[in-house]
């Protein structure tokens, strides 16, 4: 908050669409790098392509639709939209599956509805329940980390099996891939090993997978970032993380060798991405205060569900569709009293 | 409707007023069934017997039923040919009808059929019903099986696969193939796939009519056309 003592008129600098959403790619940079440095290049390909993907999409979009095509493309949210997915997406996915995915984001979820602003849910999570759906095998085929990663790819290397699919030579998807920490743990508990066994394995780091919490360390980074621009407000983040872990800390004192403790939640999987840059989408989530302190805290615990009892690798995805489902109606519940008027401000 | 026009009847059925794309009924099973062209077919085929056998008998009975119970009897003449018709599949064609299972009982609630019955039949004569249940079928089974044909190409990259459960065995090999390497997008068979089917064969049902109607602005409707299917 500034004050300044100038006179009327103020003009503040224009809150842009298009500084807004380079703010927040500006934010995702540090995890995106992160991500680079423990998964390889292949996170820059998907990346690339994904944006180049996007924006011709929307610019296909745009000009469909008789729309003016340079400001579409300019407001950087496509671009947005598909790093988010990028980061998201496994390292050495096929590349017509990021196409896909990004397609879908950019013409199903997003210009169908009207646009940036209009769309119900959002797109790059959509993008990536819709993959994740259709091709599971690809989509869990992750790469280990670099410290335990026995055969690191050169850029040609996972280019060429990005692009073309041929494995270098003496490989295997099974020697290269490895199933993410969160996977790893739901599918070993399910088999009822005990807690204290799982995490004497070296893919565990301090809170979450090696390299993994890293990763989300960077993204929480991103998002202090994020909230001293003021481009996210605290309420969503703060409730999303809050009840997640209260939730997980709840069933670890309950049985501590069946449920991961609360960290783990935080650190792993893509929960941290979630709570800054996916749950706080401006156009898909609650916009009433005390709305997104609901909208973040039933995404916590939907969060904590789905990951503990449902089938799927990570839930972050599905929790914030859910969520967005739910989103108008949150809002239609939760609006502030107009002031000078008595009761709840709906008569 | 004493002057009824036999091509205004087949276009509404198949086209302008389709029960499926326009009237949006019969969803139920226009969505859960439609996984391969097939199953859409055989229901397809199901659904147009029971429609065309129901309008045919509501319309003789016009003049004998009170409009009080119009409803129920209806509701009894459509159930006794869709148990007629789920009989004659189970004896003719068991395999189909062990695949579209609860299905073919449910074509009892499909509101297309009663709603069909309601709008037109009990108030038209023998061959116009008659006509209008055909039509009303056909359009229903086109959309049925363009939409299965769909899902079943984007997700498992086949068409026409199972042929012989309703053509018998040499229907075997009609089935077309993208080939082996073919990765079919799983979403598209399961109930989100029938959802975004559906709503893209609208959208390009409604691009369409919308091409139409700007090449030819001169031409005024003469009265809107589906008014008689305001029911149900």
């Amino acid at each position: 908050m500034r004050f300044s003592t100038i006179t009327s008129p103020h003009s503040a600098r224009p809150n842009s669409v298009s500084r807004t959403m380079l703010l927040v790619i500006l934010a995702l940079l540090p995890g995106a790098a992160a991500m680079i440095w423990y998964f390889g290049w292949g996170v820059l390909i998907n990346m690339i392509l994904a944006s180049v993907t996007a924006v011709a999409c929307e610019a296909l979009a745009v000009r469909l639709r008789n729309r003016p095509v340079l400001p579409v493309i300019g407001d950087f949210s496509a671009v947005l939209t598909a790093l988010l997915l990028a980061v998201a997406l496994p390292p050495l996915l096929p590349w017509w599956l990021t196409v896909i995915g990004v397609a879908f984001a950019i013409l199903m979820v997003k210009q169908i509805y009207g646009g940036l602003g209009y769309n119900p849910f959002n797109p790059a999570m959509a993008a990536y329940v819709l993959l994740l759906v259709s091709y599971p095998v690809q989509m869990t085929s992750w790469l280990p980390p670099e410290m335990l990663n026995e055969h690191p790819l050169t850029l040609l290397q996972s280019a060429s099996v990005i692009f073309t699919g041929a494995l270098p030579a003496g490989l295997s998807w099974d020697a290269l891939t490895m199933a993410t920490p969160l996977d790893a743990m739901f599918t070993q508990l399910d088999q009822s090993r005990m807690l204290s066994e799982i995490l004497a394995q070296p893919l565990w780091g301090d809170f979450g997978g090696r390299g993994w919490e890293w990763v989300g360390n960077w993204y929480l980074l991103g998002g202090l970032f994020l909230l001293y621009k003021r481009v996210i407000s605290w309420h969503i983040p703060v409730s999303m993380l809050g009840s997640l872990l209260v939730i997980a800390m709840l069933f670890h004192f309950l049985d501590q060798e069946a449920y991961p403790f609360g960290m783990f939640h935080i650190f792993t999987g893509g929960t941290l991405l979630g709570a800054f840059f996916i749950a706080t989408d401006p156009v898909s989530a609650c916009t009433t205060r005390k709305g997104q302190l609901v909208y973040g805290a039933c995404i916590g615990l939907l969060v904590f569900i789905i990951r503990t009892w449902g089938g799927y690798p990570d839930a972050v995805a599905f929790a914030v569709l859910l969520m967005n489902m739910a989103a108008p109606t949150i809002d239609y519940y939760t609006q502030p009293r107009a002031f000078g008027h008595q009761g709840a401000g709906r008569d | 409707m004493s002057e009824t026009s036999y091509g205004r009847l087949i276009r509404d059925g198949l086209w302008s007023n389709n029960q499926a794309l326009v009237a949006l009924l019969g969803l139920c099973p226009l969505l859960a069934v439609t996984n391969t062209a097939i199953n859409g077919l055989g229901l397809g085929i199901a659904t147009t017997a029971v429609l065309v056998l129901s309008n045919a008998t509501v319309s003789l009975i016009r003049n004998l039923v009170r409009p009080e119970v119009r409803l129920p009897v209806f509701v009894i003449v459509i159930a006794s040919f869709v148990t007629a018709v789920e009989l004659s599949m189970n004896a003719w064609f068991h395999d189909l009808y062990k695949v579209l299972g609860i299905f073919i009982p449910l074509i009892v609630t499909n509101c297309a059929i009663i709603g069909r019955a309601e709008a037109f039949a009990s108030k038209n004569h023998l061959l116009p019903a008659i006509v209008d249940g055909l039509s009303m079928g056909l359009g229903f089974t086109g959309a049925l099986v363009a939409l299965g044909a769909m899902r079943e190409l984007l997700g498992m990259g086949t068409l026409f696969s199972q042929a012989d459960l309703m053509f018998g065995a040499t229907a075997a090999d009609w089935s077309f193939s993208l080939g082996a390497n073919f990765q079919g997008m799983l979403l598209a068979i399961l109930p989100p796939g029938a959802f975004l089917g559906m709503g893209l064969m609208i959208a390009l049902k409604n691009i369409i009519d919308g091409r139409q109607r700007k090449a030819q602005p001169a031409k005024v409707e003469a009265a809107p056309a589906g008014l008689e299917s305001g029911a149900a």
